[in-house]
């Protein structure tokens, strides 16, 4: 991975991270309620795995940033509910729900969204505290 | 071109050190959801202080620019967090943003003193 050398490879990483995180949640949502024939072939929540990403030159620069290193399912088991109209029920009439808690998620794409959104305020106060000091004694 | 230097010597620190908290502080704000990242920070009084007792290095050549203290020597610590959260994170949103914001608005008036500076320069220069 390119090295951490300065704000902006720090908060866009973080960035790319949250929005790793915000896709998760959107595959999530869309595929709440989908319901499958058999256990293994339903649906279960996917989550990002965040991870430090420290500068090489730590001591010096004090920079870390974080990335989306892995996305996986959890362990939620998918919902068994009687459903014998539906054309995909197995014999005893029962199909699976996607395992998904569409209020976690919802509380999931907030926070995503508000971290996001707090790394471009950095961006944005960062920047213009260099463009006043570039314009130093004029 | 000294006497220049150490007039504005001092802003120059605080600046950078100022500017050094802001990126720790981002990295902070950056790492907020990350599971047992530990949130770090510098104390600015006690560096800056450090770093002045500790005067400028020594040269050993003419050409040698004469700085006060190698880069990357600041003392970080870890934040004592108010309601650490289960996940071994101890960023809290609030806290870091109030530091952030607080830093930005030393470093700017840290800036400003010393555009004063330079102006006082630049107007003794001109003969105003």
């Amino acid at each position: 991975m390119a090295e951490i050398r300065n704000i902006f490879d720090v908060a866009g990483r973080s960035m790319a991270a949250q929005m790793v995180r915000l896709n998760t949640v959107a595959s999530n949502l869309a595929n709440a309620g989908a319901v499958s024939g058999n256990k293994e072939n339903a649906f279960r929540a996917l989550k990002p795995v965040f991870e430090t990403k420290f500068a090489d030159a730590l001591k010096r620069t004090g920079l870390s940033t974080v990335d989306a290193v892995d996305v996986k399912e959890t362990t939620r088991e998918p919902e068994r509910v009687y459903m014998p109209s539906h054309p995909d029920s197995d014999l005893e009439g029962y199909v699976f729900r996607a395992a998904v808690d569409e209020n976690e998620e919802m509380v999931e794409m907030l926070e995503a969204s508000r971290q996001y959104q707090n790394n471009i305020e950095v961006v944005s106060t960062m920047r213009s505290l260099m463009m006043r000091t570039i314009n130093m004694g004029k | 071109m000294n006497k220049i230097s150490s007039h504005l010597d001092f802003y120059g620190q605080a600046l950078r050190l100022r500017s050094r908290r802001n990126e720790v502080l981002a990295s902070n704000i950056a790492n907020a959801a990350t599971p047992n990242f530990k949130a770090r920070d510098l104390d600015f009084d006690t560096e800056i202080r450090r770093q002045i007792k500790q005067g400028p290095l020594q040269t050993t050549d003419q050409q040698h620019f004469p700085t006060n203290v190698a880069p990357g020597s600041e003392k970080m610590m870890y934040r004592d967090p108010i309601n650490p959260s289960l996940d071994g994170n101890t960023v809290e949103m609030g806290v870091e943003q109030m530091e952030f914001s607080e830093n930005v608005m030393r470093y700017q008036t840290t800036l400003q003193f010393l555009n004063g500076r330079i102006t006082g320069l630049m107007s003794a220069i001109r003969g105003e």
